[in-house]
């Protein structure tokens, strides 16, 4: 402060330099306060960007382009008899035919040379479905519409190869390209081509997880937080168990997974990649977080509705599973909710314990190979092929959705149950 | 089918304590209600009983294996431990109806024995469980009577409940350190702790052929444990210390209440956010305009796997956690000190810089610590985002790796789990482990010595 009054002398309100001062002390106050206000906005614009590139990315991911496919089932080289077909194993008949094969003489046909590669897995799934349904397509011309190959679909949405651009633009003049909603992206599994891979797979392998976990992690940790809470004496034993409960639920998701690998897999011998193990290995991280809420949703509960329970001769155990915890039941859900969003959304211990194998159906049971939505992320971020890209921004649209979801869940709960005494 | 037998005994068992109780209520006055020697005739059926089915379930295998190795069959096995393992395994699913034939020929004709060894065994195992469930249910029900403190015993089951709840977070610690200091061990005898420790060379692909250029893998942890730090505790905090207590201090101090209230959850948002979401987008977005930006600078070892993209996008992440802990430490701070400063005639910002923040600056720092041991932890963005060369490099432009990153890629390949390849990853959680626990201890330290200053 340079222009600070000497020492001593009277400052005066008038005075030009004493102006100054106020003044430049008020300009440090705005730029202060709009420093706070940018430092919020950098957050909450790169929240606004992360989400606006993934939906840019993804939503193209629910929608597809197919082309019409004039095909004579007579003409080409497939084998498939419509009288067997109305059998039980029918399904198994079809996919054993050679559909590929006969897709692609009826597109070069159609569409000369360029049509050989025009179509991909996903028209070949969509016409196995509709050769079961209807297995009198097969001695009759028909003309189908097909879902395209996965590099065309990227030419057609945005930009591709020139060849491939050039193929598109031959189908848009003759009017035979629409654009379809992608129901395989939620009914099917992973698959090595992009145009016919699909969440359901992960899905379910994350409920199943998440099902397991919850199962595991919430009555555990509830009579945990009750005894911590309610009964335990304040002894060395009781604070070891405090200490380590507090410490858990500070220690890195991937040392979870290390545990789960050595304990479950190598000790115990259960199935690798089994919806089982990842959610014991999940429930072990959870448990943490739901005895914490729980202890603070049973603190919160006030000693006047303990008090007059024991009053009118309750014991101590009805106290507490009469009354306390019913109370405090609505504050223990929300951070059950909030610790299985967060479950539902980890990807590192899955990985240690295994379930990052390629897996092309959805798991029977919580013993059978999975993989989840997160993992599935990580894995198709990982491929080199370009439609995989708008397939993991899509799978990323609805994990995001679910936690979401789960989040407006424990929020609801939260606000409608929950009681400031 | 065990377990379905003890269930329904524990229910008649229930019903007999219920219906006797109910019997003994019309003639004279009980301490408990019916509904409790039931629940006690229900407890004593089938908590033991499962116990030692458990138990049991443990041994089992162990003495079906024996029996099979007993028969003819069995002991013209091979001697060598694993194949002969191999066999029993495939004989077993054989046995179960899982697989129709095995590679070993020997495991089809062990499966007729498996199979008679696993009924009989499993037999014996459900009678006894049976056994000792009529033993508890007869044991319980010859207790009730009208003076009979049933609820007494209920509740004593009960406790012994949530005692072992909540011994399974200590068991959960436990489990965590035994396993890891196990397998460390493990690992040390094959490589030095000391070259793990201060060795500044990491390359864990030990080659196939001995010939072959470094084949001889080496685990010096130093450039992982930099990487990790540069990552975690200097880039990710440049750009979360800053944003996170300069949006508390807005939230806090100058934001209008309704706007606070749609901020505030709007920045959790960003903490809800699945990691493996971030990873994506670093890698994705972030990762190439960084690199473009190193090359505009003219850093010509700009890499598009950079320790800058992982640590500002896992600094983003932070940013609500630094926040809510500045949060909580500056409201903490008395009220009558922001007051007197006010009376001074300092503005608003002065009270802030001068007044509030030096004051709660220790449950700032606390709260940074946590952060920092959050950010060391972190997997999926470093894993995604940070590349695999362990580069010991102060240049963020440049590819590092972290002790994170690397588990993942130790673990994640097709191994067997003896390598010191999949045990050094133990040794890396060990390192982890440690170093999250200092830092939490002294953050909770200096938070709780903080509070306690002001209370």
């Amino acid at each position: 402060m340079s222009s600070a009054a000497p020492l001593g002398a009277a400052s005066r309100w008038t005075d030009e330099a004493m102006q100054r001062r106020v003044r430049r002390r008020y300009r440090s106050e705005r730029t202060f306060r709009l420093v706070g206000l940018a430092a919020v906005g950098v957050s909450v614009l790169f929240l606004a960007f992360l989400l606006v590139t993934m939906a840019s990315k993804g939503l193209g991911g629910f929608v597809r382009y197919e082309a019409a496919l004039p095909i004579d089932f007579a003409k080409t080289d497939l084998f498939l008899d419509p009288a067997t077909l109305r059998g039980p194993d029918a399904d198994q008949l079809v996919a054993s035919a050679d559909l590929e094969t006969a897709i692609s003489q009826a597109a070069t046909a159609a569409y000369g040379p360029s049509g050989a590669t025009m179509f991909g897995d996903g028209a070949v799934t969509d016409l196995t479905r509709k050769i079961v349904d209807d297995p009198d397509m097969l001695t009759r011309p028909s003309s189908l519409w097909l879902p395209l190959s996965s590099d065309l679909d990227i030419a057609a949405k945005s930009d591709g190869a020139a060849s491939d651009e050039k193929v598109v633009a031959m189908l848009r003049s003759r009017s035979a390209l629409k654009m379809s909603i992608n129901t395989q992206f939620l009914t099917a599994s992973d698959s090595t081509d992009p145009s016919s891979v699909g969440v359901w797979g992960a899905l379910k392998g994350s409920f199943l997880t998440i099902l397991v976990t919850m199962f595991l992690a919430f009555p555990i940790g509830v009579l945990a937080a009750v005894y911590l809470e309610e009964f335990a004496p304040r002894n060395r034993w009781t604070d070891a168990i405090e200490v380590s409960i507090n410490n858990l639920a500070a220690v890195p998701s991937i040392i979870f997974g290390l545990l789960g690998l050595a304990v479950f897999l190598n000790v115990m011998n259960l199935p690798r990649s089994a919806p089982l193990v990842g959610g014991m290995t999940l429930a072990l991280m959870t448990m943490p977080v739901i005895v914490i809420a729980g202890r603070n949703a049973i603190k919160s509960v006030p000693p006047s509705i303990r008090d007059a329970a024991l009053g009118v001769g309750a014991s101590k155990m009805q106290v507490t599973f009469h009354h306390v915890l019913p109370l405090a039941l609505p504050g223990i859900l929300t951070g059950t909710i909030i610790g299985m969003a967060r479950a539902l959304g980890e990807t590192a211990p899955l990985l240690m314990i295994g379930m990052r194998a390629f897996i092309a159906a959805p798991p029977g049971g919580i013993t059978a190979p999975a993989t989840v939505l997160p993992v599935q992320i990580f894995l198709w971020s990982d491929e080199v092929d370009r439609g995989f890209v708008e397939k993991t921004s899509a799978a990323i649209i609805v994990l995001l959705l679910f936690m979401l979801l789960m989040n407006g869940l424990a929020i609801y709960l939260r606000n409608r149950f929950e009681r400031r005494w | 089918m065990a377990l379905a037998g003890l269930f329904i005994t524990a229910c008649v068992a229930a019903w007999l304590g219920f219906s006797r109780a109910r019997r003994l209520r019309a003639a004279q006055h009980l301490h408990s209600l019916p509904s409790y020697h039931g629940a006690y005739a229900f407890l004593w059926a089938l908590v033991p009983a499962l116990l030692l089915l458990s138990a049991y379930s443990m041994v089992e295998p162990r003495l079906v294996d024996q029996a099979v190795l007993a028969t003819p069959q069995g002991r013209a096995l091979p001697a060598f431990d694993m194949q002969r393992q191999s066999i029993l395994s495939e004989a077993r699913e054989i046995a179960r109806g899982d697989r129709e034939q095995g590679f070993n020929s020997e495991s089809a004709a062990l499966a007729p024995a498996i199979r008679s060894a696993e009924l009989r065994y499993g037999l014996i195992g459900a009678a006894v469980a049976m056994l000792v469930a009529f033993a508890g249910a007869a044991f319980a029900l010859r207790r009730s009577a009208a003076e009979f403190r049933a609820r007494a015993g209920v509740e004593r089951w009960l406790t012994i409940l949530l005692v072992t709840a909540s011994l399974i977070a200590t068991l959960t610690t436990l489990g965590i350190l035994l396993s890891l200091l196990f397998e460390s061990l493990r690992f040390f005898r094959l490589y030095p702790a000391t070259d793990f420790l201060f060795g500044i060379e990491w390359s864990p692909q030990t080659a196939i052929r001995a010939d072959q250029a470094g084949s001889s893998g080496a685990f010096g942890s130093v450039p992982l444990m930099w990487g990790t730090f540069f990552i975690g505790a200097i880039i990710a905090m440049v750009v979360a210390v800053p944003l996170g207590l300069m949006s508390a201090i807005y939230l806090t101090q100058y934001a209008h209440p309704k706007l606070r209230s749609w901020l505030k959850p709007t920045l959790e948002i960003l903490a809800g956010v699945p990691t493996v979401v971030y990873g994506y987008f670093a890698a994705l977005t972030v990762a190439p305009v960084v690199r473009d930006f190193g090359l505009k600078l003219g850093i010509t070892s700009a890499s598009s796997e950079s320790a800058l993209a992982a640590g500002s996008v896992m600094g983003i992440m932070i940013i609500p956690f630094i926040s809510s802990m500045a949060d909580d430490s500056i409201a903490a701070v008395p009220q009558s000190m922001r007051d007197g400063s006010l009376a001074m005639g300092a503005t608003k910002s002065e009270t802030i810089r001068k007044v509030l923040i030096p004051a709660a600056l220790p449950g700032v720092i606390g709260g940074v610590l946590l952060a920092i041991s959050r950010a060391i932890g972190e997997t999926m963005i470093v894993v995604m985002a940070a590349g695999l060369a362990a580069n010991l490099t102060a240049n963020p432009f440049a590819s590092v790796t972290t002790v994170t990153a690397q588990i993942v890629q130790l673990l994640t390949g097709d191994q067997e789990f003896d390598s010191a390849k999949t045990l050094a990853a133990f040794a890396l959680g060990l390192a982890l482990f440690i170093i999250t626990l200092v830092l939490n201890l002294i953050a909770l330290q200096v938070v709780r010595k903080y509070r306690e200053q002001y209370e």
